[in-house]
C-alpha cells in the first residue's frame, strides 16, 4: 500500500474485496446452473431457500461486524432490527396474498363484493386467530408494496436511532451497552409477543413463501429470485461496508474501538460516529431480514428472542471480528454446520452406556466451541488467513488492544 | 300370655290412632292440606308446603322438616295420615308428628315413604336454616350463618333477627349481626332502615358488602319517549357523548321498538341477492354492485317498491333521536337507598384502593426480594471483577435443579428443602470457581469477550440440563408448613412462600453485609474493587480473591435457584426468565454497592407490579414498559442509583 | 489581558476528597509553561477538566479571544477549538499504520458525514509525510504504530498533536522513560511548537524542566503555590518545603 496507490479504485487496492465478490458470483453461478429451475435440479427448490437464507445471515453478520468488530460496540440486538424488516415485508406479503384469497373466493357469491367487504374479510382472515377483525393501525400502509419496502428501511433505522442516541448520549458503554441493547430486544420480542400487538402476537406472519400473484410460478423459480437477490443484497453491503471502512471513516471507527476517549480528544464526536454505524447497520439487519423472511415462510417474535442476537455475535466471533469477510465466514459455517448437525444429518454416537444425538448435543457443542475460539482463537477462522499470508500480528508491549476494553487498561495506568 | 299382650298392644295402638284422626295435631294438619303437592314430590309445588310448616312456629316443624328430607317421613295410604316412622322388618314403628311420642306400628305395606329428591331437599334445608340458627350445636349455627350468607332471601331475615338475642358465642353473634344489617340494607321493607344499614358499613372492604350493594346501584339503560313514572334515575344520557355513543344510543332506541331494526351489510347483501330479477336489483346491475353506495342505491330502489321491509333511514333516526329520551336506571326503586349505597361504596372504594395498594406492595417486596436473590450474586461478581457472567441464570437453574435431585432422595420435604440449601450453594459455587479458573481467569481485561465466553457456557449449560432432566419442568414441592398464605383481610395476603423468600433475601443482605465489613475477606474484596493494583501491591492476591468471590456470587445463586424452584416450575429455561431482570437490578442499582442493588431491585419489584396494577390483563406489556422505563432511566443515572465517583469509577 | 486560557476559581471534588481547591491560572497564546508539582498535587485533575474530561464543581474555564467557557462543550468540541492533549503513556492506535494515525489527526471537517466522504488529497498526503519527517517517523509511515518503540510511540503521538493544529499543546510527562537522546529531541519538537503556539508541559523531572527553559507554575495541594522562572521557583521556600521538607 504505497502512497502512490492511494488514487487506484477500491477494487485493485483491495485485492481481498475482488477475490470475495468474484467467489460470491461463483457460487451464485454455480448455485444457479446446478438449481432445479435453470439446470439438472442437482441442488433441491429447499436448499436453495437454505442457501438463500445463510447469504441473509451472512448479511446480518457483515453488519454485527461492522458494528461490533469495528466499532467495538457489541450489540445484542441486530437480531431485533432483522425481525422488525422481515416483519415490514411480511406484512405486505400476508396481506398482498390473502387479498388476492379472498377476492377471488368472494368473485363466486352472488354479488360483486365491495372494497369494505373485502378488507373485512382479509382482516378475519388474518386476525381471527388472535380474535381480531379489522385492521390495526400499524398496518395502514401495508397493501402498498413500496411503503412496506420503505418501511424496511425506516422501522429499524429509527429505532436504532433513537435507542442509540439515548444510549451513546449518556456514555453507555461496553457491557452496559451490551445488557441494554439486549433489553431491548427482549422489550421488543415480547411486545410482539402479545396478541394484540396488531401482529397477530406468538403467531407471526405466515405464508410469507408465496408471492403475492404469482401463484402460477413454481417455487423451484422463486426460490432462485430470491437467492440472486440476497447475493446481490450481499456483495452490494459488502462493498458499502468496505468502503465505509478502508477509508478514514473506518480508521476513527477502529479507533473509536481502541480508545474511545483518545479519539474523543481528537475532536471527533465519537457518539455520532457511533449512532451513525448502529443506525446504518440496524437498516442492513432490517433488510437481511426483509429477504430471509420470504425464504423461510414464517416469522414469528420467538425469531427476536435475545439469544438470537447471541448467535450473530458467536458467528461474528467465531468467522473472525475486524475483518468483513470473517464475518460471513463465520455466518455460513456456523448456520451451515448447525443446519447439518440439527437436521440429523450426523449420525448418532454409540458409546455403549450413553448414545450421543447430535441434535440434543450439537447446542452443547457450540458453547463450548464458542468459548474455546474465545480464549485460544480470538481471531477465529478469520485467522487463518493471517496464518497462510504469514502476517504477524504487530508486537505489542502491554495488554493487548482489540475488539474490547483493552485500551482501557492502559488508560486507567496513566492515572 | 304373648298373644295376650299383642292384643293389648293392638288394642292400644288402635287406640290411639282413633285418637289421633279424632283430633289431628296443627302440624297433621299443614301435612294433611298440603298433602297433594307433598306426596307429589315436584320442587315447584312443594314450595308453600315446606313455607308454612317452616312459618308454623311450632316446636316439632323442625323434626318433621328433617325427617321428611331424611326419608323417614311416610303417608298411610288410605287417609293420609302422616307420621314418622322407622322400618323394622315388614313392619314401621310410627311416632307422632305433633307429640313426638310413639304410636306404635303397621304393616308397611299400608304407607307410602316419601322420597323427596335432591331439589326438594334443598328447599327443606333453607327453610330449616331458621331453626338450625338457634341449634345448640355450634357448628350448625356457624353452617347455617354460612348457608345464609351463600343465598341471601326476604324470609330470612326474621328469624335471623330473632336469634341474635340468645346467641352466646360472641363471634358468632357478630357474624350475626353483621349478616343481618346486611340481609337488612337489601330485604327489609322500611326504607329508612335499609339506609341506616347501608350507611353503617361505611368504609368496609367486605367481599360480601360489595356483593351486597352493587346489585342496589345496578342500572340499566334504555330510550322511550319520556322517563317512566316512579323510575329511580341514576342519570339522563345524551347521545354523541362519552357515556352513551350514537350507535349505542341507535341500539337502545331499535329495542325500545321507537325506530326499526338496523340492517346490517350483509343482510342487506342477502336481500339484494334474494331480489336479483334480470341482472337487475331495483334497477342497478349486478355488476355495478361493488360499492357501498350503489348498494344502498339499489336497496332504496327496492324499499320503495315494496319489495324488502323498510330500514330506517337517516331521516328517521335523527328525528327518533331527538324526540326520545335516553335514561339510565336503578332496579332499586328506593332513591334514598341508592344514594346511600352509592356513599357507602364510595368510601369502601377509598379504603379498598388503600388495601389493595398495601397487597400490592407485599407483592412488589416479594418480586424484589427474588430479584435481589437473583441480582446479588451477579452484583458481587460485577462489582469485584467488572465480569458480566452470563451464565449466572444458568447457575441458578442449577441450584433448582439441585433443590429436585435432593427431594428424589430426601422424602421428607422440610429436611429437603434444609439440605438443599446448602447443597445448592455448594454446586452453584464449584460450578463459579470451575468457570473462573477455566474461562474468565483466561480472559481477564476482555470484558466483552468475557460476556460472549460466559454466555457460550450458559447456552452449552441450558441445553445440558435439557439433555439429563429432559424439556418438561420438574416439581420442587415446598413443605407443608410453607403452604397457605397469611390473610390479613379480604384483600390484603401474602402466601407464607414468599415470606420465606423475603425472610432469605434479608438473611443474605445480613451474611453479605457482616462478610463485608467485619471480616478479612470483606476487607480484601473491597480494596480490590476500589483499586486492584494497590491491593495488589499490598500483598492481597487478586486471583484468590476474584475465585472466592465468584464461589460467593455463584454459590448465592444456586440457593436463589432453590427459592425460585419453590414457587416456579424448574426447567432448563428457568435462569433464562429471570437473567435479564437480574441484569436490570445491577445496572440500575449501579455497580459495586449491595445497597444499590437492594435499591435496584426495590425499583424494578415494585415498578413491575405497578405496571402490571396498571395494565392487569397484559403482563407481557407490562414488561415492555418495564425495559423501557429502564433504559430511560439510565438517561439520567448512566451509572446506577448509587454511583462510585470520582477516579475509582474508571472512564 | 490578552490570555488563551484563563482558569479561574477551579473547584473539583471527589468522594470528600479536594482535588483542586480554588485554582486559577492563566496562559498566553505563545507560551511555554511547565507545571510541576509532587503526586497528587492536582495536575493531571487539571487537565482533565482543560480538556472537559472532568466537570468541575465550581469556577470558570474561558478560552480563546471570544472568551467561550470549555464548562459547556464536550471532549470533541473542546478538541475542536484547539486544544490538544497528550498523555502520559503513548496512546496511539496501536493496530493502525503510522500513515493513519497521522491522517486521522490532521486538522480536517471531524464530523461522521464529511469523515465518511473524506479522500485524502495530495496536501493531505504532503502534510502527513512532512509531519512524519519532523518527528522523524518518515520511514516507518506503512508500519503498525504497536511495532513501534515507546519512544517513538512518544513522538508520533506528539506529531499527531501537531496534526491536529491545536492553539494549546496539553502535554504530561513527555521524557518519562526515554533515552537521553531522544530526550534532547523531544524538547527540541516541544520548543519548536511554542514558537506558534501556547504548550502547557506537565513534569517531574526537574532537568527536563530546565532544559525548556520557561516560566514555571508549582502546583501543591490543587493550588497554585508558586509561579515564575525555574530559578525563581526552587529559591521558593515554600516549595522547598514542600518538595524536599517533612
Amino acid at each position: 500500500m504505497a502512497a502512490a496507490s492511494t488514487r487506484m479504485p477500491l477494487l485493485r487496492k483491495h485485492p481481498s474485496l475482488l477475490i470475495f465478490l468474484g467467489v460470491l458470483a461463483l457460487f451464485t453461478l454455480a448455485v444457479t446452473l446446478m438449481s432445479e429451475a435453470y439446470g439438472p435440479g442437482i441442488i433441491s427448490a429447499s436448499f436453495v431457500k437454505t442457501l438463500g437464507k445463510t447469504l441473509c445471515l451472512c448479511l446480518i453478520a457483515l453488519a454485527m461486524d461492522l458494528v461490533w468488530g469495528y466499532t467495538g460496540i457489541l450489540s445484542l440486538g441486530h437480531f431485533a432490527f432483522f425481525g422488525l424488516g422481515g416483519y415490514m415485508i411480511g406484512m405486505w406479503l400476508m396481506y398482498a396474498r390473502t387479498r388476492d384469497i379472498v377476492v377471488a373466493s368472494l368473485a363466486n357469491g352472488a354479488l360483486p363484493p365491495t372494497p369494505e367487504e373485502i378488507r373485512d374479510a382479509v382482516a378475519v382472515q388474518i386476525f381471527g386467530v388472535v380474535g381480531g377483525n379489522t385492521f390495526p393501525t400499524i398496518w395502514y400502509f401495508a397493501s402498498s408494496f413500496w411503503a412496506q419496502l420503505a418501511l424496511v428501511v425506516l422501522v429499524p433505522g429509527l429505532l436504532a436511532l433513537v435507542f442509540g442516541w439515548l444510549a451513546f448520549r449518556s456514555r453507555v458503554t461496553g457491557v452496559y451497552l451490551s445488557i441494554l441493547t439486549q433489553a431491548m430486544t427482549l422489550a421488543l420480542a415480547l411486545w410482539l409477543f402479545q396478541n394484540d400487538s396488531g401482529l397477530r402476537g406468538n403467531n407471526g406472519l405466515s405464508g410469507l413463501q408465496n408471492l403475492p400473484g404469482a401463484d402460477a410460478i413454481p417455487q423451484s423459480y422463486v426460490s432462485i429470485w430470491f437467492f440472486w437477490a440476497s447475493a446481490a443484497a450481499l456483495g452490494l453491503a459488502y462493498l458499502l461496508c468496505f468502503w465505509i471502512v478502508s477509508g478514514k471513516f473506518g480508521s476513527v471507527l477502529r479507533g473509536i474501538r481502541d480508545d474511545e476517549a483518545r479519539v474523543r480528544f481528537l475532536g471527533y464526536p465519537v457518539e455520532g460516529f457511533k449512532l451513525f454505524v448502529f443506525t446504518l447497520t440496524a437498516v442492513l439487519a432490517g433488510l437481511a431480514g426483509a429477504l430471509y423472511y420470504p425464504q423461510a415462510g414464517i416469522i414469528n417474535p420467538a425469531e427476536m428472542a435475545p439469544i438470537a442476537s447471541v448467535y450473530l455475535a458467536v458467528w461474528v466471533a467465531i468467522g473472525g471480528r475486524g475483518r468483513l469477510y470473517g464475518a460471513v465466514i463465520g455466518a455460513a459455517f456456523v448456520s451451515l454446520v448447525s443446519s447439518v448437525f440439527t437436521g440429523g444429518r450426523v449420525p448418532d454416537v454409540n458409546l455403549g452406556f450413553y448414545t450421543i444425538q447430535w441434535v440434543d448435543w450439537w447446542q452443547v457443542m457450540l458453547g463450548i466451541a464458542f468459548v474455546i475460539v474465545t480464549i485460544v482463537a480470538p481471531k477465529g477462522i478469520g485467522g487463518l488467513f493471517d496464518w497462510f499470508e504469514g502476517v504477524k500480528s504487530p508486537d505489542r508491549k502491554g495488554e493487548p488492544l482489540g475488539p474490547d476494553d483493552g485500551a482501557l487498561r492502559e488508560k486507567e495506568a496513566v492515572e | 300370655m304373648r298373644s295376650l299382650l299383642a292384643a293389648l298392644a293392638a288394642v292400644l295402638t288402635l287406640a290411639t290412632m282413633a285418637l289421633a284422626q279424632d283430633a289431628p295435631g296443627p302440624l297433621q294438619t299443614i301435612l294433611q292440606t298440603y298433602r297433594e303437592p307433598i306426596q307429589k314430590s315436584s320442587r315447584t309445588t312443594v314450595g308453600p308446603a315446606i313455607a308454612a310448616l317452616a312459618g308454623s312456629g311450632l316446636p316439632g316443624a323442625e323434626t318433621v322438616l328433617q325427617a321428611w328430607s331424611d326419608r323417614s317421613l311416610w303417608v298411610r295410604k288410605t287417609d293420609g295420615f302422616f307420621a314418622i316412622a322407622e322400618t323394622s322388618g315388614n313392619d314401621l314403628a310410627l311416632t307422632d308428628v305433633d307429640s313426638g311420642q310413639p304410636i306404635g306400628t303397621a304393616p308397611k305395606a299400608d304407607f307410602d315413604q316419601l322420597r323427596p329428591n335432591s331439589g326438594i331437599k334443598s328447599v327443606i334445608a333453607s327453610a330449616m336454616v331458621q331453626f338450625q340458627l338457634s341449634s345448640p350445636d355450634r357448628a350448625t349455627r356457624e353452617k347455617a350463618l354460612a348457608s345464609i350468607a351463600r343465598d341471601p332471601s326476604t324470609d330470612q331475615l326474621a328469624p335471623l333477627r330473632a336469634s341474635i338475642a340468645g346467641e352466646a358465642d360472641p363471634v358468632l353473634k357478630a357474624q350475626k349481626e353483621r349478616l343481618e344489617r346486611l340481609l337488612t340494607l337489601r330485604f327489609d321493607p322500611d326504607e329508612a332502615a335499609r339506609v341506616s344499614a347501608i350507611k353503617s358499613f361505611s368504609g368496609d372492604i367486605g367481599v360480601d358488602l360489595r356483593a351486597a350493594l352493587n346489585p342496589i346501584v345496578a342500572t340499566t339503560r334504555a330510550a322511550g319517549p319520556a322517563v317512566p313514572q316512579g323510575a329511580n334515575v341514576a342519570q339522563m344520557l345524551t347521545p354523541g357523548s362519552s357515556a352513551l355513543s350514537e350507535d349505542e344510543a341507535k341500539a337502545l332506541l331499535v329495542s325500545a321498538g321507537i325506530l326499526p331494526p338496523v340492517i346490517t351489510p350483509a343482510e342487506r347483501a342477502k336481500a339484494l341477492v334474494a331480489n336479483i330479477v334480470d341482472g337487475q336489483v331495483g334497477g342497478v346491475a349486478v355488476a355495478d354492485l361493488d360499492s357501498e353506495a350503489n348498494r344502498s342505491a339499489a336497496y332504496e330502489a327496492l324499499e320503495v317498491a315494496g319489495a324488502v321491509p323498510p330500514a330506517a333511514s337517516d331521516a328517521d333516526v335523527a328525528a327518533a333521536m331527538s324526540s326520545a329520551v335516553f335514561y339510565e336506571t336503578y332496579a332499586e326503586p328506593s332513591p334514598a337507598v341508592t344514594d346511600a349505597a352509592l356513599v357507602t361504596l364510595r368510601s369502601v372504594e377509598l379504603r379498598l384502593a388503600l388495601n389493595q395498594f398495601i397487597d400490592l406492595a407485599l407483592d412488589a417486596l416479594s418480586l424484589a426480594s427474588i430479584y435481589f436473590l437473583a441480582a446479588i450474586g451477579l452484583a458481587i461478581t460485577f462489582g469485584v471483577m467488572r465480569v458480566i457472567n452470563m451464565a449466572h441464570g444458568e447457575f441458578i437453574m442449577m441450584g433448582a435443579y439441585t433443590g429436585y435431585v435432593v427431594q428424589q432422595y430426601i422424602a421428607d420435604y422440610t429436611i429437603s428443602i434444609l439440605v438443599a440449601l446448602p447443597a445448592a450453594f455448594v454446586v452453584g459455587a464449584l460450578a463459579g470457581i470451575a468457570m473462573e479458573r477455566l474461562v474468565i481467569r483466561r480472559l481477564y481485561h476482555r470484558p466483552l469477550e468475557t460476556l460472549l465466553a460466559t454466555f457460550g457456557v450458559s447456552i452449552a449449560l441450558q441445553q445440558l440440563a435439557k439433555n439429563i432432566f429432559g424439556t418438561q419442568a420438574r416439581p420442587l414441592t415446598s413443605p407443608d408448613w410453607l403452604g397457605g398464605a397469611l390473610t390479613f383481610n379480604d384483600i390484603v395476603s401474602i402466601s407464607y412462600i414468599r415470606i420465606a423468600i423475603f425472610v432469605l433475601a434479608l438473611i443474605f443482605l445480613g451474611v453479605f453485609l457482616f462478610i463485608m465489613k467485619r471480616t478479612r475477606l470483606g476487607l480484601e474484596v473491597r480494596a480490590v474493587t476500589q483499586n486492584p493494583k494497590m491491593a495488589a501491591s499490598m500483598g492481597i492476591n487478586p486471583e484468590r480473591i476474584n475465585m472466592m468471590t465468584f464461589a460467593l456470587g455463584s454459590g448465592i445463586a444456586g440457593i436463589a435457584g432453590v427459592a425460585i424452584g419453590l414457587f416456579a416450575k424448574v426447567t432448563s429455561e428457568l435462569g433464562q426468565d429471570y437473567i435479564v431482570q437480574s441484569f436490570m437490578t445491577v445496572v440500575v442499582g449501579g455497580v459495586g454497592n449491595i445497597w444499590g442493588t437492594l435499591l435496584g431491585a426495590m425499583l424494578i419489584g415494585f415498578l413491575q407490579k405497578g405496571i402490571e396494577w396498571l395494565n392487569p390483563s397484559n403482563t407481557l406489556a407490562a414488561q415492555t414498559y418495564m425495559i423501557i422505563f429502564i433504559i430511560i432511566f439510565i438517561q439520567f443515572r448512566p451509572r446506577g442509583i448509587i454511583a462510585l465517583k470520582g477516579r475509582a469509577a474508571g472512564d | 489581558m490578552n490570555s488563551l486560557l484563563e482558569v479561574s476559581g477551579v473547584s473539583v471534588t471527589f468522594d470528600g476528597f479536594r482535588a483542586i481547591n480554588n485554582l486559577s491560572f492563566t496562559i498566553g497564546p505563545q507560551e511555554m509553561r511547565a507545571i510541576i508539582g509532587p503526586n497528587g498535587a492536582g495536575k493531571t485533575t487539571f487537565m482533565d477538566i482543560v480538556t472537559g474530561k472532568t466537570k468541575p464543581d465550581t469556577g470558570r474555564v474561558v478560552w480563546g479571544e471570544r472568551a467561550i467557557s470549555l464548562l459547556k462543550l464536550s471532549e470533541s468540541q473542546i478538541a475542536q477549538v484547539g486544544i490538544g492533549r497528550k498523555f502520559q503513556r503513548p496512546t496511539v492506535f496501536e493496530d493502525q499504520l503510522v500513515r493513519e494515525n497521522l491522517m486521522m489527526a490532521v486538522k480536517r471537517p471531524r464530523g461522521p458525514v464529511p469523515v465518511l466522504f473524506f479522500r485524502p488529497s495530495a496536501a493531505d498526503r504532503e502534510r502527513v509525510e512532512e509531519l512524519a519527517g519532523e518527528i522523524g517517523l518518515a520511514d516507518q509511515l506503512d508500519r503498525k504504530s504497536g511495532e513501534l518503540s515507546h519512544g517513538q510511540k512518544q513522538w508520533l503521538e506528539i506529531g499527531m498533536l501537531l496534526a491536529q493544529e491545536p492553539k494549546l499543546l496539553l502535554v504530561d510527562e513527555p521524557a518519562a522513560g526515554m533515552t537521553l537522546a531522544e530526550r534532547e529531541h523531544t524538547t527540541t519538537l516541544l520548543r519548536e511548537a511554542a514558537k506558534t503556539r501556547a504548550v502547557v508541559v506537565v513534569e517531574h523531572d526537574m532537568e527536563f524542566v530546565r532544559r525548556l527553559d520557561c516560566r514555571v507554575t508549582v502546583l501543591h495541594e490543587g493550588a497554585v503555590l508558586a509561579e515564575g522562572s525555574l530559578d525563581f521557583v526552587t529559591q521558593n521556600p515554600e516549595v522547598i518545603e514542600v518538595y524536599l521538607g517533612r
